[in-house]
Order: structure tokens, then sequence, then C-alpha cells
């Protein structure tokens, strides 16, 4: 525990953890995660099933752009940092800084899946649709599911910066921040998979 | 409107027993209609179409509408007292949990009125659940209303694990948990990683019908058999889900009316763990004959067998815990020691399911609908009602009737042996299950008709709980704070029904058993484990109502999005109302997250005038 945390009138250390809510809302959501975890496990179990059933569709090695992918990832993964940046903020208890750092993952993120629509949006004029086979239905349900995911973090994030321009940081408001964090880094490790078995995988032949 | 803004997990339990209590009746009746087509050969009762949607409902409607909020009920009146927290970790979540679970529930019965129930069996198999041979919207009232009641019973599970892990009392270590608590604690942490993956099978099933996807269609490169995994990866754990707070039921009933400690506590702990956890290993014991090959077969079958070992250690403990005790059958009594041989001849018959090779003889016959109903009535129906005649004094202030009570148990038990016992000759003589007649000669038809007054006699002793609840309604709160005199849990050191607050002041737990042990100490109460003060509380909120109500919409309109007519050109109507929902959806979250809810305070002078007259 640092020594400033102590002073009369601040945030205690780990202002997340500080009330029981607090620390229900943590223990709660990683429990959330756990059951978000096997989710995505079936939709990736799913997908390993049907992978190959293209039919009359393009194969997975012929559709994927990888450099598209990969850009898409680097937006993605550096958001996990500028996340994570965040969260010191908030440990440090500097609102101002907190804030920047929100904006800027959230703006990575909105970069990510502008990527993304662009790339189905793509895919789609390539003859490769939702209906067109197994592969396909199973692959637009689990990177879309993840995009949606990725969605709806930034709504929420967008929802809580407001909410920290208008309230400050306090012991209400530091769990929804630290909660909010957690949630950035799951999509990101879900990423990291979905990279690897979909598209890292889906290249070879 | 009280109960439909009510955050406190006590009225929530009641709000939970009464809406699983009226989807029993449902399922009821729809057990018993399925009996009077069944009671005679060629009998042309229902038509074949409405036996499929009948059977289907019956399953489904038992399961998830029945089963599951009951033990809800059960597990929202109690955990929080049993641990002694003076709630839930998230009250809004909790009403939330049984909202979505209401309005899912009604979704899926809207279908009867609508031109036709779900069809395909209560496992909705592809392909015969898909748009190829289920055309009309059945399947998709199944899809929408379990995934959307799924999600109640998903947050009410993530709600009882944090409840039980942050919110014990001072001293109430995990080894000193409560044997019911610790139940519900394992049965959440199934449902948390149970029910995603059916969420996801529902939502894949969906994608099929609504969107046509090619999941499990052949022709489209899906795979009929991936349903099968994904169902049953949820399905098999589900049973546990059931199960587990039964057991824990048994556990305390057993206990309290031996006047003894329940024998092996830890041991019986443990074997809670090993069963959740093997739970999830045996899934493909429900598909032997799909053709894994034997590798697979082998190995689930004996993953299977080996629950055995957990479940006999539980059997025993209860066996031990009666030895040398002295027992008091009252009517909870009764229905836990009944529980008792009757979840054994389950077992057995569930050891010789497990066989592979002797699967393929049993598979699709009558002995598999003798056995899960020997588990889930023969087990969890028992433990319900045990659990429910004795938590009735503390959940609403008044006692039972004990002699209608028993008239209950002995009804619905000998009903309940007449019904299924003769269904196992029925199997082994190659009576199929699923199917809505039979002929004449085949020797079927005396069994048949002893099965079907079996269930009548359980519809009997349904009724005569029903009229006990009405009996007992009508009377002046009569109960004791601890009205079996021998309560051993921290529930029975409060008064009945507890006051809002649950806990005047949190207790100082200081063993197992944490009543009883004051009480043989020769102390008249807990020990506080803090002074008297205001108690903070939750506001209750209007919004979880709306949620539900949003989601029910929503599910309504996209299911009709192919149907309905057209709104400003080609934009269907049926999305423009699910788009309504899912807004109305929402809005009720953007509001909780503005709007902050700071609760109220319960002054101490009115913890004091409460407490004062109590004594």
């Amino acid at each position: 525990m640092s020594a400033h945390s102590h002073v009369e009138g601040q945030l205690p250390h780990e202002p997340e953890k500080a009330t029981l809510e607090g620390r229900n809302k943590v223990l709660g959501f990683w429990l959330f995660l756990g059951g978000e975890t096997v989710l995505f496990g079936t939709l990736f179990s799913a997908f390993l099933a049907l992978r190959n059933q293209v039919l009359d569709g393009p194969p997975a090695h012929e559709l994927f752009q990888l450099p598209l992918v990969a850009l898409a990832t680097a937006l993605l993964l550096t958001s996990s940092l500028t996340s994570v940046f965040a969260v010191h903020a908030l440990h440090t208890n500097r609102v101002k800084a907190l804030i920047n750092w929100l904006i800027i993952t959230v703006i990575l993120g909105a970069g990510f899946l502008a990527l993304e629509i662009y790339e189905f949006w793509h895919y789609v004029h390539e003859g490769h649709g939702f209906t067109t086979s197994a592969f396909s239905s199973s692959f637009y349900t689990l990177v879309g599911f993840h995009g949606a995911h990725v969605a709806f973090g930034i709504t929420w994030i967008t929802l809580i910066i407001i909410q920290l321009a208008r309230k400050g940081l306090t012991v209400v408001t530091a769990p929804k921040v630290y909660v909010a964090g957690m949630y950035w880094h799951f999509i990101d490790v879900v990423w990291v998979f979905i990279f690897t078995v979909v598209y890292l995988m889906g290249k070879v032949v | 409107m009280d109960w439909l803004t009510t955050v406190d997990h006590k009225k929530i339990g009641i709000l939970y027993m009464i809406a699983g209590g009226f989807f029993f009746l449902v399922g009821g009746l729809e057990a018993i209609l399925i009996r009077v087509q069944l009671w005679k050969p060629l009998n042309n009762f229902v038509s074949a179409d409405t036996y499929n949607e009948l059977l289907t409902m019956h399953g489904t409607t038992m399961i998830f509408l029945a089963a599951m909020p009951l033990l809800f009920a059960l597990m929202n009146a109690v955990i929080p007292l049993q641990i002694g927290a003076r709630d839930v970790a998230f009250p809004f979540v909790n009403s939330l949990g049984f909202w979505t679970f209401l309005f899912g529930g009604i979704l899926l019965n809207v279908s009867w009125f609508t031109g036709g129930a779900p069809d395909a069996g209560w496992t909705s198999y592809a392909p015969l659940a898909g748009t190829t041979y289920n055309g009309d919207h059945g399947v998709d009232y199944y899809v929408l209303g379990l995934q959307i009641a799924g999600i109640g019973t998903l947050i009410g599970g993530i709600n009882f694990l944090v409840t039980i892990i942050n919110m014990r009392a001072p001293g109430m270590t995990f080894m000193r948990m409560p044997m019911f608590t610790w139940a519900a604690f394992i049965t959440s942490a199934l449902i948390l990683f149970a029910f995603p993956a059916l969420a996801v099978g529902l939502a894949a099933l969906m994608f099929d019908r609504l969107f046509d996807a090619n999941f499990f269609d052949p022709s489209g490169g899906g795979n009929a058999v991936l349903w099968e995994h994904i169902f049953w990866i949820f399905g098999h754990p589900e049973v546990y889900i059931l199960i587990l707070p039964a057991f824990g039921v048994i556990s305390e009933v057993i206990s309290t009316f031996s006047r003894k400690r329940l024998f092996g506590y830890s041991s019986m702990v443990f074997a809670t763990i090993l069963i959740g956890f093997l739970g999830f290993m045996v899934w493909a014991h429900h598909m032997f004959t799909v053709g894994l090959g034997p590798v697979a077969n082998a190995l689930f079958s004996i993953a299977t067998m080996l629950i055995a070992v957990p479940t006999g250690i539980k059997i025993f403990n209860w066996l031990f815990t009666m030895w040398g005790g002295s027992i008091k059958f009252t009517t909870a009594n009764l229905f836990a020691v009944g529980f008792i041989p009757t979840f054994v001849m389950g077992g057995v018959t569930g050891v010789m399911l497990a066989a592979a090779p002797a699967d393929f003889q049993y598979h699709d016959s009558y002995f598999v609908v003798a056995h899960f109903h020997y588990v889930i009535v023969g087990g969890l129906v028992l433990g319900i009602f045990s659990g429910l005649h004795y938590w009735w004094p503390k959940m609403f202030g008044r006692m039972l009737n004990e002699t209608l009570g028993k008239l209950t148990f002995w009804t619905f038990f000998i009903g309940f042996h007449l019904t299924f016992f003769i269904q196992h000759f029925l199997g082994l003589l190659g009576m199929p299950r699923r199917i809505w007649t039979y002929l004449d000669g085949l020797g079927f038809n005396e069994m048949n008709m002893i099965s079907t007054v079996g269930a009548f006699l359980m519809g009997f002793g349904t009724i005569f709980f029903l009229l006990n609840v009405v009996i007992t309604a009508f009377k002046p709160q009569n109960a004791p704070a601890d009205p079996w005199e021998d309560g051993r849990t921290l529930e029975w050191t409060i008064p009945s029904p507890p006051p809002e607050y649950n806990f005047a002041q949190t207790p100082l737990v200081r063993g197992y058993d944490a009543y009883w042990k004051e009480k043989t100490d020769g102390h008249k109460g807990m020990t506080p484990a803090e002074p008297i003060g205001p108690i903070h509380m939750p506001s209750p909120s209007i919004l979880p109502f709306f949620m539900g109500f949003g989601l029910f919409i929503a599910g309504l309109g996209f299911m009709y999005a192919k149907d309905w007519g057209n709104l400003f050109g080609s934009f269907k109507s049926g999305y423009a109302l699910g788009i309504v929902g899912l807004l109305i959806l929402f809005g009720c979250m953007f509001l909780r997250s503005v709007i902050d809810d700071h609760g109220f305070h319960i002054e101490e002078e009115e913890i004091l005038r409460d407490m004062g007259g109590k004594a």
C-alpha cells in the first residue's frame, strides 16, 4: 500500500474494492467472464467443427487478407494497453488522465470495429455471405459475437466517461471503470484466439 | 405493485415459488393428458401432433420453468439467512433474473395460443427442429423463450456465487457452511459454466431457423450431431444443477429431524464438488447410439459410472446420520426419508444405462423414461416438497397442517412409484418412448393403465398440498422463530417470517451448525458480531420488470419478422416490434446506469421496536 493513500479526504487505495458493493461487482464480473469463456469456447468448437464445410463459397485461405486483420489486431491490442494506463490512472487518482486514456481506448476500439465492418462487407462481395455455407455461418457468428462485444464495450466505456466527467472518481464510479477494464482485456484475449484459430489456421491449406 | 418492484430476496423467493408452482401445475396437467392418451391401446384422446406438443412442453416446462424456479425459490428464501447476510450481493439483478425467467416462460407458453407449441422434444434435436421438418413457429418459441429464461438463470447463479463468497457472517468459514448453501454454491457454479453453452446452441438454432444459417443443416454443410454435443454439454450438468440443491435440502432435513450432526460433513462437501465436476465430463453418455465409436463410448461410460461413488458417499452419510438419531417423522422428513430409496433406484438404473452396450438395448425405450423420472421426480420433486414443508414456517410465519401434509406425501409417493416403477418393465418389453399410441396385444395394456392411475394419484397429492397452502393462508401467523425446536442453522435464530433486514445484528459464527452449537453450549441465541445501528437497504425498482417485458416483446417481434407485413416500404413490422422491445431493454439499462441508487436506511429505533415486539 502506497504511503499517500491514507491522507484524509482522498480516495482509498484501490477504490474499486473499498466498499462491499465494489468487491461484489469485481468478483461477480470475474465470474461473468468465466461464463463468457464458456460462451466463446462453444462458439470456437462449433467453428472448428464446421470450418472446412465451405460448399461453393470461397475457402478461408483465398478469402482472408492477413495485412488487414493484422492492422485490426494491432489496434485492439494497443487499446488493451491504453486501458491498462487508464486503470493505472485510477489507482493514482488522476481523473483527467483516466478520462483521456479511456477516450483513446474507445477510439482504438472504434477503429477496430470499422475495419471489421469493412472486412465483412468485402467478404460478402467475394461471395462469402452468412447463409453461403456452414463455414460462413459459423465464421460470422463467432467473429460477429466478438464484434458485438466490442461495440457493446465502446458504448459502455463511453457512458462511463460521461459519468466520470460529471461525478468524478468515487467509490461508486471506480468499480465501474475497473470492471470495464477487465471486460476490455477479455475481449482482447478472445481476439488473440480468433486471430490464431480463425485467421492463421485458415491460411494453412 | 410492491411485488413488481421488490428487490428483497425473501419476496423474490416467494415470487419464484408462485411462478414455478404455477408452471409445475401446467407441466403436471400436460403429463396427465399424456397419461390419459396412453391409458389404453389405439386411443385417440389427443392427435399425434398435439401429443408431440404435450410431450415437448411437459419436458421443457418441468425442467426450465418448474424445477429450476422452485429451487431458486428455496435458494432465495434461505441462502442469505443461512450465511447470516442481509440480502444477496446484487438485489437488483436478483429481481431482473426473476422477471426474465417469468417472461421467457410466458413467451414459451404463448405458443399454445398462436397456432402450435414446440413439438421437437425437449432436446430439440436437429434436423427435426430445423425448418425442413418444423416449418411453423413452435420451435421458435422454444428457442427464444428458453434463451430469455436462461439469462435469468445465469445471472441468478452469478448472484448466489458472489453472495456466498463475499457475504458470509464473521466466523462462517467455507467448512462451516450448511450443506444446503454448499449445494447451492456448486449448483450456481454449474449454472455459470453450463448455461452459456446452451445460449450458444439456442442462438445457432435460432440463426438456422430465422436467418437461414447452416449450423445443423447437412445440406448447407452443417452437422446435426454438433447440436447434440452442444445441447448435452449443457444438458448433462443441468441434471446436477437440479439434483444437488435437492441433496442439500435432504441433508438439512434429515440432520434436523434426527437431532444429530450430519454424518461425514466434510466428505459430503467433497462428494458434492466431485459430482459437480464429473457432471461436466459425461455428456456424451446421452449419445452412445450416435456412432461416436467404441473408444469414446468406453471413456464416457466409465466416467459416468464414477459418479456413483460420490453419490454413494452421500447416501450412506444420510443413513448414518439417521442411525441412532431420535427421528421425528414430520412431513418434511417423510419426504426426505422417502427420497433416499427412490433416488437409489434411479441411480441403479443410471449405472445400467451407463453401460454403453446395454444402452443400445434401453435406448429410446420407456426404461429411460422410468430412469430419469426416478431421478428427477423421485429425487428433485420429493426434495422440493421436503424443502417447502421444512421452510414454509420460516417463509410465511405459518405452520402447514401436518395431517394434510402426510396425506400429500403418501398419495404422491405411492402414485409416483405406481406411475414409474412399472415403466421399467414396459421399456424392457420394448415400448418406445415419444410414441403417441401403441397396438393392442403387445402386452403393454395393463401396465400403461396402472401407470396412468399412478399419475392421477400424484395429481391428488399435489391437490392436497395446494389445499394445505390455502387453508394455512387463512390461519393467523403462528410459527415461532425455531418452529421445529431442533433448528441447527442461522435461519432459525431470527423471527418467522424474518424482518426485511434479516438480522438486526450480524451473528458471530463459532462452529458448524452455528445455532445448534450455541444451544448445546447452553446459550439462548447467537452472539452478535456488531452493535445495533441503522441498516442500509437497496431501493425497490420497476426496471427489472420492464427489462423482462422488453425481451418478451423483442422475442415475439423477431419470431414473426418473416410473416408480418411491411412497414415503410420494405421494412418488416416484425423487426420494428423487435427493435421496440430491445429499445425498452436498453433504455432501462441506460436509466439504471445513470441514476444513482443510494438506497435507504432502516433506523435504529425501528429495529429496536421490532426486537421488542418479538420478545
